[in-house]
């Protein structure tokens, strides 16, 4: 079991390092950051000086070392573009995005399950097939469009709400939230259901599938054979085997949501990481992009990490194998 | 009993509460302002950028500043004057108080100056435009320049002056470095003398400004008292938000987007020409273009060849294509704002494909030949639109063009100085920032030389020694008729010379909410002092 462990987070640190590496080997193709750090009337002299103060002329390797050396100390450098340390500048945009992450998996997952369990029982149905259908532009349609739509449809011409922004927040120590306002619930509904559409399509078509699967199997038929109330087969004995492999993609499916929130944000202006990202791609803010990536790696394998960590509790083959 | 106390303090409570809302004899006007991107920094003196100076111009102030169209007006010294070309004195306005309350004397000038020499600073080029600057008494300085200095109130209204005490108090007497490390305090705070102070900010999510009461100048136009300012990336979330009314200005508004803008009641665009003159240029430095499938020579050296590609390109058709008729078509490389532009060479020049085609053929090259054009796709207005336009255009006459338009960042990376120059011909703008010809002619005209600074976005190379000539007698001619002629005479030689193709003065693009009243400013900074809301 430690041995296990071990080597998986042996192998998690080489992921980290692997995704620095390649991050940093793609910035040397993203531009010249020293454009966009000075004004047209600052001199060459001075240019370079700059570049030499930001290590920028040392060799791509050195660089490299040097990141991680810094990183591994927890000291992510300054952004370029705010002139205030990384950390500080993500730790800001972090509650944003975990919030509203948060909100999208719990959409995803209150509507999307009910949605596929209705699905499979009710094949022929009406609002079956309206379910399927609109499972299937969620699937299909990019994100930005559905974003955009949504902010032509309720911010412009209805003017529910709010088209862009968190609203207002509540700070509570170094935790911003927008849960405890007004403006804050009715600026988190549309990026939140846009955010959830993919997710929770997702969800419903796993739900679907797996239920119609259980409901071959023949131990539904004995227990149909036994009597039992249709309910109770279908929530107690379906139902509940059915949801191992959903929870399973839903732990998985919640690092991408944070990953993808990237466009969500961007179009509502959401004041989170995947934002900051794009802005800080803009202007070739090296620091704040090595370290966003590295931190989305971290998530992911963090969350890698305690799903294979499940498997081997739940699952005793694995155990037999290692012995 | 208790009941009725409690009653009877509220009461009080909230008579008072409506006397004080009462005695507030200017009502509320909060204005919601969106633009593209944050400013960079409160520090004045961390980014020489234009939205980022601008902004900054509603909390901080300098000598001279600029009114609404683009005129030097005396800010925070009343008047000056140029007793001998290597000496300005400056005499301060009285009564003038930074945010905090102090007094704002001679002192804060002089260490403005020196904290704008300090590392971190991008605004070292204004500050080495003295050698020295001494008090006189507490409301004159007076300010040595290295050599004659015509236009020192002009090269300074972007020096902003900080409070010495108040830099010193919170131990931010340098400026924001890049490097950071720790924060600097003036990055996240400030303490200016202007019309609004700054009550909250959140960099990249909002920034809110409040009336400052203590301004000096009581005769400003605008009467709003709150400003919320937020960034909006998306320019389809950016118009959204105006339509909605959730903004009463965004900056700037997608050009394509103007027809449907115009449809809606509550909302207006304004397009002005911007002081940015945009033009193409031509790498006539090299022996051989690095793109280009002309081998051992250079066509752009040849004047004929340089003359085919201007006459080649109809300005006025490319304004009415793509940019909506709101672009002003130009033959120069500065625009009718900026000092010293006059009409006898700032016209376009005539189109003639046929005459192009001759002086081709005539330059040995009857069949054309083909050259790659770098065009940035996110930096001016319809960018790569343009360069588009005008590659068809030169497509006429032979001239094949191969495209490369790319993002800002990887543009400027291939095309500037410090790059090597990789490019055979590119699209620029330019305003200089002094709004006066003269820093065109030094960074655009010049020929290129590594240890004056000059050429430094000449990045075709182009070279005159004799407008170089012009050049240093603009630099030091303090008599301004003079220096006007000089100018002239510098512009019409390049124009004979067909050293560029210069395209047009790009349109600025803001949308406003109906009934408010703003003066667009010619270089894209919103002037607050003279918005006024309904």
């Amino acid at each position: 079991m430690l041995n296990f462990i071990a080597r998986r987070i042996f192998q998690s640190i080489f992921v980290m390092l692997a995704v620095g590496f390649i991050a940093f080997a793609m910035f040397r193709y993203v531009g010249d950051p020293i454009n966009n750090l000075v004004g047209q009337d600052t001199t060459i002299a001075q240019r370079e000086e700059l570049k030499k103060q930001l290590g920028l002329d040392d060799p791509f390797l050195v660089q490299y070392v040097r990141f991680i050396n810094k990183a591994a100390h927890g000291d992510f450098g300054s952004s370029y573009r705010q002139r205030r340390p990384v950390s500080e500048l993500i730790a800001s945009r972090m509650p944003a995005t975990l919030e509203l992450s948060f909100v999208s998996a719990l959409i995803a997952l209150f509507l999307g399950i009910p949605m596929g369990i209705y699905t499979a029982l009710k094949r022929r149905g009406l609002l079956s097939h309206t379910f399927m259908t609109v499972s299937l532009i969620g699937i299909s349609l990019p994100t930005f469009l559905i974003g955009i739509l949504m902010i032509l449809v309720f911010g412009v011409l209805l003017r529910w709400l709010p088209s862009f922004g968190r609203g207002d927040v509540v700070q509570l120590g170094w935790w911003s939230t927008g849960f405890l306002t007004k403006s804050g619930w009715l600026s988190l509904i549309m990026p939140a259901f846009t955010l959830a559409l993919f997710q929770m399509t997702l969800i419903m078509r796993l739900v679907r599938a797996e239920m119609l699967e259980v409901m071959q199997t023949d131990f539904i038929k004995f227990a149909r054979a036994r009597g039992l109330p249709e309910r109770m087969i279908n929530f107690r004995h379906a139902l509940k085997n059915t949801l191992v492999p959903v929870i399973t993609i839903t732990g998985l499916q919640l690092g991408s949501i944070i990953a993808f929130s990237i466009i969500t944000e961007t179009v509502f202006q959401w004041p989170g990481m995947g934002l900051l990202f794009i802005q800080s791609i803009g202007s070739v803010d090296i620091p704040v992009m090595a370290a966003y990536l590295l931190l989305i790696a971290f998530f992911f394998v963090i969350i890698n990490l305690i799903v294979d960590l499940l498997y081997f509790a739940v699952d005793p083959r694995l155990r037999v194998q290692r012995n | 009993m208790k009941f009725s106390k409690l009653f009877q303090h509220t009461a009080i409570a909230a008579t008072l509460a409506l006397s004080a809302g009462l005695s507030h004899s200017v009502e509320a006007k909060t204005l919601h302002w969106a633009y593209q991107g944050d400013m960079m920094s409160l520090d004045p003196m961390s980014l020489n950028e234009t939205f980022t100076l601008g902004f900054q111009g509603w909390f901080y102030e300098t000598l001279a500043g600029y009114d609404k169209n683009l005129k030097l007006v005396p800010m925070l010294a009343e008047k000056w004057e140029n007793p001998e070309p290597t000496k300005w004195i400056f005499h301060l306005r009285k009564g003038v108080k930074f945010h905090d309350g102090s007094p704002f004397t001679a002192d804060d000038v002089i260490f403005s100056w020196k904290r704008s020499l300090t590392p971190g600073s991008d605004m070292k080029g204004y500050g080495a435009k003295a050698k020295d600057v001494k008090k006189i008494d507490d409301y004159t300085v007076e300010v040595t320049t290295p050599g004659p200095n015509p236009i020192l109130p002009r090269d300074w209204t972007f020096l902003y002056i900080m409070s010495k005490t108040w830099a010193e108090k919170n131990k931010t007497t340098e400026a924001t470095n890049v490097k950071g490390g720790e924060s600097n305090y003036a990055n996240m705070h400030e303490d200016g003398t202007g019309p609004f102070m700054v009550v909250d900010r959140q960099p990249d999510v909002k920034t809110t400004l409040k009336r400052f009461d203590g301004y000096w100048n009581k005769n400003m136009p605008t009467n709003v008292t709150d400003i919320v300012f937020q960034p909006i990336t998306q320019e389809s979330t950016r118009v959204a938000a105006l339509i909605s009314g959730e903004m009463d200005i965004v900056q700037p508004v997608p050009v394509q987007d103007w027809p449907r803008l115009q449809k809606e009641p509550n909302v207006r665009v304004l397009n002005e020409p911007e002081a940015r003159a945009i033009f193409i240029g031509m790498d006539q430095h090299r022996d051989e273009l690095l793109f280009s499938n002309v081998k051992g020579k250079n066509p752009f050296k040849d004047i004929r060849v340089r003359e085919a590609v201007v006459r080649a390109v109809d300005t006025n058709v490319i304004n009415k294509k793509i940019m909506r008729g709101a672009a002003k078509p130009l033959g120069t490389l500065i625009a009718d704002k900026i000092n010293g532009y006059d009409e006898s060479f700032g016209k376009p020049y005539k189109p003639d494909v046929a005459k192009a085609k001759k002086l081709l053929a005539e330059a040995g090259y009857p069949n054309g030949f083909e050259v790659q054009m770098d065009c940035p796709n996110d930096r001016y207005v319809n960018d790569e639109k343009v360069c588009q336009a005008v590659a068809s255009m030169l497509a006429r006459v032979g001239i094949k063009i191969d495209l490369l338009a790319q993002t800002k960042s990887k543009y400027f990376a291939k095309v500037l100085l410090q790059a090597g120059n990789n490019t055979s011909m590119y699209l620029l703008g330019w305003t200089p920032s002094s709004i006066d010809a003269d820093n065109s002619l030094v960074n655009l005209v010049s020929c290129r030389n590594p240890k004056t600074a000059a050429g430094q976005f000449n990045l075709g190379g182009y070279c005159n020694p004799k407008i170089d000539a012009i050049t240093a007698k603009v630099e030091s001619e303090t008599d301004q008729v003079k220096r006007n002629a000089l100018i002239k005479e510098a512009f019409t030689m390049l124009r004979n010379d067909y050293g560029y193709l210069p395209l047009h003065q790009q349109p600025m693009s803001w949308g406003v909410r109906k009934g408010i009243k703003v003066a667009q400013r010619a270089d894209d900074v919103l002037d607050i002092r003279n918005v006024v809301m309904p």
